[in-house]
């Protein structure tokens, strides 16, 4: 499900310039250099760099590979995968498949956002959680799902959702 | 005495369930007590609703364990493994005596899933041992027109939703003359419900391979491209050990099979996330790196596709048929399925329904075989209340058309598609406008924008359907929404539009008086939609916490602690966090 991803409203996540290390790119760009059809690959390439696409990213991108700026930033905005803001350290993945709508997955949506006190989407001021709802995660039978970094937790209920997000922010204060 | 081995399923269902943490516990036992059985790997054998699996093969038959943490394993380990007696409590199927579960294996022909949860599909031994790469060994005696005609006499149609028949699909590429061609696996399973591809991948990664190495020869493509979704990271890496596999034995590469002048290379094209690229000219736009929206056909890909060169796109459960068929022969593959739908389908079972997983099953059976003989029925003594198939695209059959049978004619009839084979189950506690309303709010965000009418329409479709479930629906609603699909179907260019209003238009032919109930009486029969709820307190079980009223956001609660407390109906705006934070069940929702 595409996920329309608000900016942060955090003041403690600075997309400012001097942070974002370019020289990282290079042998990025050395790859891809003169090849057709990567523009999809070499953005995959970046967020897998950064966690995300500063802009300054695509200005490079654009100037070294001999793209045209509206064309990156209009595949980056095309494709779900594709984030243009910082997240936050774990990314809650609520599944929203059709098995998991039919379970109850809204409730589980609902109970995180009052917990985390942001929208879905959004990133919590802390920056240590970014929700976001994603369709099939594939384990139809575990319904309704969630997805912490490469742990899933099936047959939740709101309150049991709610009691993982909390024992992981009680490990991050630690 | 035959060596006992020991298999745990590791697909992605198995380790969401905690299959890996199973495995690393059998085999951290196996070291440090030095234990001389063989412990192997597999993937999904479709029985996600066991999930973790255990399976111990000893002198005696097979024993498949299920729901297996790690301290029933080690007691498997000890009572079956080291002491030869199994462990009845939990097994689930065995060769030995007949279980419950039995009757969800039995009454399934696996075909394309010959060999998932049967083989270590990171092992291209363990494929070959059942006779993998047995098609592309035989495509030296066989010339590309023979492969065709086999392909088309098998019936084949395509699997990934359309149903056009795979060896005519093949012909048209094959007809058309150019010094590169490109085959492509469309892998990018965007259905949600739908896991079929990705258990293939998971489970069988060269069943797929061979079958795109067996179209290439037959249409004489020398590039194979398999665009699978970003999201599915484990059948990524196990296409990668896949394909060096098969680089390494000759089954790709120059003169394959000592075919002079055949060449087949794959690489593998990730996606990024969107639902549009299941449509193929989206799909050739986006292995060009381009926004994967459609294009206008003609020319179909078959004559410009990829690269402006002829292509030829097939989904993966089509490509894992394809090397069975060559083996087995056409002939063998037409013996299943109807007149004109022939063969197996898979199927995955989700949503109200005790046996969730993936089913193989013969074209014709009824959707009630399939829920009630294998799926194991509807949980809680529920009544059924209807099927979803074909996901966004497809419908809503209700229970009176559920000894419908299992073909693409049947199916398109209904209303509904047979689509990738998603089929989620519904019970009467489901709300099919709020289905309806979800499939919508998917097919919404996931319009590539490109045609009006489903950019635009399908999101006046939502808010009308919004406002019915919030209470505000007005009589002329119905009519509006169908119009509006209608135009809808008519006025876009690719399938996603094309398909959108189904899910609307099969609800609103079959469950009617549901919508009459939203917009008439403003009631939710089933307790979904929110916005159409009473809420009451249930005096017996009040212990008056006063969780309720501290948490009611417009202070529509009142009681003194420790006594009843009362809802205010004319304040309540029917949010219900009185309901999902009440610890003692005393809200009633009518």
């Amino acid at each position: 499900m595409r996920v329309n991803r608000i900016p942060t409203k955090s003041p403690e996540l600075p997309p400012s310039s001097e942070k974002v290390d370019l020289s990282l790119l290079d042998p990025l760009i050395e790859k891809y250099k003169n090849k057709a059809g990567i523009t999809i690959p070499v953005l995959q390439g970046a967020q897998d760099i950064y966690g995300y696409i500063p802009r300054e990213v695509f200005l490079k991108l654009s100037d070294e590979l001999g793209l045209e700026l509206s064309e990156l930033y209009g595949v980056a905005t095309f494709y779900a995968q594709f984030r243009l803001s910082p997240v936050g350290k774990h990314i809650i993945k609520v599944c929203h498949g059709t098995a998991c709508h039919v379970q109850d997955a809204g409730t589980i949506t609902d109970a995180l956002k009052e917990a985390l006190k942001v929208e879905d989407g959004e990133t919590t001021g802390d920056g240590i959680f970014t929700l976001e709802s994603v369709a099939c995660l594939g384990c139809c039978s575990l319904a309704p799902v969630m997805m912490i970094g490469d742990e899933t937790y099936g047959k939740l209920t709101g309150n049991e959702a709610v009691k993982v997000i909390k024992e992981i922010r009680l490990k991050e204060k630690n | 005495m035959t060596k006992t081995k020991v298999t745990v399923g590791l697909g992605s269902c198995g380790i969401a369930a905690g299959a890996g943490k199973v495995y690393e516990k059998i085999r951290s036992l196996k070291e440090a007590e030095n234990l001389s059985f063989e412990l192997g790997k597999t993937s999904c054998v479709g029985m996600c609703y066991r999930e973790p699996l255990v399976e111990v093969t000893d002198g005696n038959g097979t024993y498949l364990y299920g729901e297996i943490d790690p301290d029933k394993a080690v007691e498997i380990i000890n009572k079956h493994v080291n002491n030869e007696n199994p462990v009845s409590d939990y097994i689930v199927v065995t060769d030995l005596y007949d279980t419950p579960d039995r009757k969800y294996l039995d009454g399934q022909v696996k075909i394309a899933l010959r060999n998932c949860g049967m083989i270590d599909p990171e092992k291209i031994s363990d494929y070959e041992e059942r006779g993998g790469y047995g098609g592309v060994k035989k495509l030296a005696g066989m010339s590309q027109e023979d492969v065709i005609k086999e392909v088309m006499d098998s019936g084949l149609r395509g699997r990934g939703g359309g149903g056009f028949p795979t060896g005519l699909k093949w012909k048209f590429t094959y007809n058309n003359n150019s010094s590169q061609k490109y085959i492509i696996c469309n892998a990018d399973e965007g259905d949600p419900g739908a896991f079929m591809d990705r258990s293939l991948l998971e489970g069988d990664p060269h069943s797929v391979l061979e079958g795109m190495i067996i179209a290439g020869y037959a249409v004489g493509a020398s590039t194979g491209v398999i665009y699978c979704r970003a999201e599915y990271p484990l059948a990524l890496k196990r296409l990668a050990i896949a394909i060096r596999q098969a680089e390494e034995k000759g089954y790709l590469g120059g003169d394959i099979m000592g075919i002079k002048g055949f060449s087949f290379n794959i690489t593998v094209k990730e996606g990024a996330g969107a639902f549009v690229c299941g449509e193929e000219t989206a799909l050739l736009a986006s292995v060009e790196g381009k926004r994967g929206m459609p294009r206008k056909r003609p020319p179909f890909p078959a004559e410009s596709g990829l690269w402006k060169q002829p292509t030829n796109i097939n989904n993966v459960e089509t490509f894992a048929n394809v090397p069975w068929i060559i083996t087995n022969g056409a002939s063998s593959y037409a013996k299943y399925g109807t007149e004109k739908s022939k063969g197996t389908k898979v199927f995955a079972l989700a949503g109200k329904i005790n046996h969730g997983g993936l089913v193989e099953v013969p074209m014709g059976i009824t959707i009630k075989d399939v829920i009630f003989k294998l799926g194991g029925g509807i949980p809680g003594e529920k009544k059924f209340k209807a099927v979803q198939l074909g996901g966004p695209s497809g419908g809503c059959i209700p229970e009176y058309l559920s000894s419908t049978m299992v073909d693409y004619e049947s199916v398109t009839a209904t209303g509904a598609i047979m689509g990738s084979g998603g089929m989620v189950v519904m019970d009467e506690t489901t709300c099919m406008v709020d289905v309806a309303k979800f499939f919508l709010d998917f097919t919404k965000n996931e319009s590539c924008g490109k045609c009006t009418f489903c950019r635009i329409g399908t999101k006046r479709m939502l808010e009308i359907l919004n406002r019915i479930t919030e209470g505000e629906g007005e009589q002329e609603d119905m009519q509006k929404l169908e119009e509006l699909a209608y135009q809808i179907k008519d006025s876009s260019l690719c399938g996603l539009g094309q398909t959108a209003p189904n899910p609307v238009l099969t609800t609103l032919k079959y469950f009617h008086d549901e919508y009459e109930a939203h917009i008439n009486q403003k009631k939710c029969p089933s307790l979904t939609c929110k916005k159409l709820l009473t809420y009451e307190v249930i005096r017996e079980n009040c212990t008056g916490c006063t969780v309720c009223a501290k948490n009611c956001p417009v202070d529509a609660i009142d009681g003194e602690r420790k006594e009843v407390h009362f809802i205010r109906q004319e304040d309540c705006i029917r949010c219900g966090l009185c309901y999902t934070k009440c610890k003692f069940e005393a809200i009633r929702l009518s």
